[in-house]
């Protein structure tokens, strides 16, 4: 295989100060003497032209030496070395050969997962001239993870060769893995003008079809995640609503914005911090937690104190004023933070996820996001079932008059449980706050859907809105990819419709006789 | 409260002037449109927009009075009238679009490149199927929803959820490209109905007249209704299900009647708000807009006909208003109005009126 057709021509009769011969030389030379590299290269490189450049990057892929591993890395940063100062500009064909370049450099590393990451870029950008370099590692690595991208990257390769036994092995090879690229490789092979031996071809189909079966398992993992964290924002809107609803009977149509004062409070306590504290940005939302819990509750409490009590046993007009409480909270946010969403960054640790599979990768903010929502759900269980004021909610939810004759303050309890629940709401504007856009319209979105989680999951109940949220979390989730997001929406309506008519009173009714 | 003359006026002379004032009302909404017909530039020409605008809150207040009848009577509150009201409003703009667009598709069909016309659109180039489908397609989905609905006994708030996500749903559904009616920016653009120019000044008349005499006619329906054994029955059916049904009633029927005519009351009243105002389109569905409704039977006194007529009047009225001088502050007044309506006019202004007329 000869390294230098490929790049040699494009250096072309036009470069007059350089003999396309001696430069062929000097790179062989460069290449026999590896050690003489590191300061050498540097100045080698930066005196090249592009072209030449590239061809030297191409060389510096197929036979790597660990000592030039600091040039490259410092390459890519845009320089020639830690303490070097020239600028290095490089367009975007070089910038994919340094990519791929220092994959390979980096293939020698010690560390697995940096193997491993540069094995996937290799997947990708890998040049037929280093089969032969991936074969040796391919051969000598110990990591399963990275022998099977490496393999993956191989193959890759080898379907090019010429041989169809080679190519034979490297579409079953392929059909191992679960890569989406596999697929698209794959597919191209069925062409009977692009791969010419009909028993490949055969291979590739049954390859494909293994492919396709574990992309499945993928994505419908992927789906039944997001599910999951759509089930966890959705618990953490309806907790609150389903306590409040089901002690006072009312629906708080201002509960959405409850959220959204969380989540601006959010954004606040990220200027405040930003401005006062910077060394401790990386952890505002922790900060941003007890604040976003005291401003709803507080807002919540101010609500039932001022106007909801005034219309106890009149649930359908309560509804009517909050709807009014929500209309004027929207547009005091508006006014003073501006109709735009504003912008709530992701703390270091929030941001990235887990690849669990090649298609597969779960955003840590959204796995800490169940977690916590969990978490909530915990709290509030004990608070309700292990505390005075838990068992004066849960008394004056199942008969306010008795309770109210047993010396039970329904008043305070009232006011203290809409707070609890207008909270929990505010710590549930954290969480959408590090997942999804912060506007004045945040709360609107979610409420119907929360009020659709207590419908399901009936009155006061915190296990029928934990099933019924997750449920019509993944349900939603599920449905989308099938028949798109709007129908999916309409036909739970549907669902949850004729749901009702099987179990008017939600998912897990309170037992008792209740007659109006 | 503020309160318009009228109203004043009609409090310190009781129900014989309060008829008359009715019959003025009446008088002056008719010479509106002729008004209208007098030759630019004459002192007592009324405006396209004004009665464009009159018109528009007439349609709202068929809408209020319709809400009336389910909430004030049956006590059904209902959050999701204005899918009604946008069907209605949906089915008259599928043949506008056909008139306008005579043999070939629609516009937003061509923009979409799309070679013919789907099933539901089949016949609406003759207004009298049109006209049908303004009674059928909220009449029937009133129908099937309330069957359900009123079945499992779903009433106060679970039914106004309900009827709140079935209007968020046909949102989501009309504000969709594929859906067939027209997405994002709905119908407009109408040229003609049943070959008279829409914008021409005879048209807009004769439209403002029919909905006028809607109106009227609803409100004769309604006042039949509420003064029939029928109502007595419904009345008794929101204060007392339960006894009603040990009394040996079947409430089904009775809530789904109204429902259903109610439905379709809005659905009329959507008819003619369409080639009134030139324009359709998906948010009108939003639930926003049907809560407002609520608030425009709360002001003006529930279970009272001619109050959510008021309402509707008043809030409009004042929104058009607002929505020019402060827009920033329309929808604090709205919030604040929806809470003081609620915290202390429980029977609306009407109510008010009763109770110093008593005093």
């Amino acid at each position: 295989m000869n390294l230098w057709e490929p790049a040699l021509p494009a250096i072309g009769p036009n470069e007059h100060h350089k003999d396309p011969a001696m430069l062929k030389a000097l790179l062989a030379l460069l290449l026999l003497l590896p050690l003489a590299a590191q300061a050498g290269d540097a100045d080698f490189f930066i005196a090249a032209k592009p072209n030449e450049q590239a061809s030297l990057l191409q060389a510096w892929a197929a036979q790597p030496d660990p000592a030039r591993l600091a040039l490259l890395s410092a390459m890519q940063q845009g320089r020639l070395g830690a303490d070097d100062t020239r600028k290095l500009r490089l367009n975007n064909r070089l910038r994919g050969l340094l990519d791929n370049a220092l994959a390979s450099h980096q293939l020698l590393s010690d560390d697995a997962t940096l193997r491993l990451a540069a094995a996937r870029q290799l997947q990708k950008s890998a040049q037929p001239a280093q089969v032969a370099f991936l074969d040796r590692r391919f051969a000598g690595e110990p990591d399963a993870a990275v022998h099977a991208a490496l393999g993956l990257a191989l193959a890759n390769l080898q379907l090019a060769d010429s041989n169809p036994a080679v190519r034979l092995a490297a579409v079953r090879l392929l059909g191992e893995t679960g890569d989406p690229m596999a697929r698209t490789r794959l597919e191209t092979l069925l062409d009977p003008a692009v791969e010419t031996d009909a028993g490949v071809r055969t291979a590739a189909e049954t390859s494909l079809a293994q492919v396709k079966r574990k992309l499945l398992i993928g994505e419908l993992l992927g789906q039944a995640f997001s599910g999951l964290s759509l089930g966890s924002i959705l618990l953490l809107a309806a907790l609150g609503l389903a306590i409040t609803f089901g002690l006072l009977g009312v629906i708080n149509m201002a509960h959405g914005e409850m959220l959204m004062l969380g989540a601006y409070t959010t954004y606040v306590v990220q200027v405040l911090v930003q401005r006062y504290a910077p060394g401790a940005l990386e952890f505002y939302p922790l900060l941003a937690l007890p604040a976003a819990f005291a401003v709803s509750a507080g807002v919540g409490m101010l609500l039932e104190r001022t106007v909801i009590r005034h219309l106890y046993g009149r649930p359908l007009e309560t509804l009517l004023a909050t709807w009014g409480i929500s209309l004027i909270l929207i547009q005091a946010i508006r006014l003073i933070f501006g109709a735009q969403n504003v912008e709530v960054a992701n703390p270091g640790w929030l941001s990235g996820g887990l690849q669990v599979l090649p298609n597969l990768v779960l955003p840590y903010s959204r796995i800490v996001i169940i977690g916590f929502a969990l978490c909530v759900v915990l709290l509030t269980w004990l608070l309700l079932n292990r505390t005075r004021l838990g068992l004066n909610v849960r008394a004056v939810t199942q008969n306010r008059n008795m309770a109210a004759c047993c010396g039970v303050p329904t008043g305070r309890v009232d006011m203290l449980a809409f707070g609890l629940g207008s909270g929990i709401a505010g710590l549930g504007g954290v969480a959408l706050s590090q997942i999804g856009n912060v506007g004045p319209d945040l709360g609107q979105s979610y409420i119907i859907d929360s009020f659709l989680v207590v419908v399901l999951g009936g009155v006061g109940q915190l296990a029928g809105s934990l099933w019924a949220a997750f449920g019509l979390g993944i349900a939603n989730k599920l449905l989308e990819p099938q028949i798109g997001a709007v129908l999916g929406k309409i036909l739970i309506l549907a669902l949850i419709i004729l749901f009702i008519q099987k179990r008017p009173q939600g998912l897990f009714a309170l037992k008792g006789r209740v007659i109006d | 409260m503020n309160q318009p003359l009228l109203v004043t006026a009609a409090q310190k002379a009781g129900p014989r002037l309060s008829l008359a004032i009715g019959a003025i009302v009446l008088l002056l909404l008719i010479a509106l449109p002729l008004l209208s017909l007098l030759p630019a530039g004459h002192s007592l020409q009324v405006s396209a927009y004004t009665l464009t605008l009159v018109g528009k809150i007439l349609c709202y207040a068929i809408v209020a009075l319709a809400l009336d009848l389910v909430w004030g009577y049956a006590g059904l509150l209902s959050l999701g009238h204005g899918l009604f009201f946008a069907l209605g409003g949906y089915a008259m703009g599928m043949y506008l679009m056909r008139e306008a667009a005579g043999d070939s598709l629609p516009a937003f069909m061509t923009f979409l490149s799309w070679s013919e016309l789907p099933w539901y659109w089949a016949g609406t180039q003759h207004f009298a199927w049109a006209l049908c489908l303004v009674v059928l397609a909220p009449g029937l989905l009133a129908l099937v929803f309330g069957y359900f609905a009123f079945r499992s006994r779903i009433k106060g708030v679970y039914f106004s959820i309900m009827t709140q996500a079935l209007t968020f749903a046909g949102m989501l559904l009309f504000f969709r490209n594929e859906t067939g009616f027209g997405g994002n920016n709905g119908f407009t653009n109408f040229r003609s109905i049943l070959g008279f120019e829409i914008t021409s000044q005879g048209t807009r008349a004769v439209l403002f007249l029919l909905t006028v005499a809607l109106l009227l006619a609803s409100l004769l329906i309604g006042w039949r209704l509420a003064r029939s054994k029928f109502g007595r029955v419904l009345t008794a059916l929101r204060d007392a299900e339960n006894r009603l049904m040990f009394c040996g009633y079947d409430p089904r029927g009775f809530k789904l009647f109204v429902w259903v005519l109610s439905a379709v009351l809005c659905g009329l009243a959507g008819a003619l708000y369409v080639p009134q105002v030139g324009i359709i389109n998906p948010s009108e569905m939003s639930p926003t807009n049907s809560i407002e409704a609520a608030v425009w039977v709360a002001l003006g006194g529930r279970g009272t006909l001619i109050g959510p007529l008021l309402g509707a009047g008043l809030v409009n009225g004042m929104k058009s208003w607002f929505t020019v001088a402060f827009p920033e502050f329309w929808l604090f007044f709205l919030g604040a109005l929806f809470i003081l309506v609620t915290l202390y006019l429980p029977k609306g202004v009407v109510g008010l009126l009763k109770k110093r007329g008593e005093q």
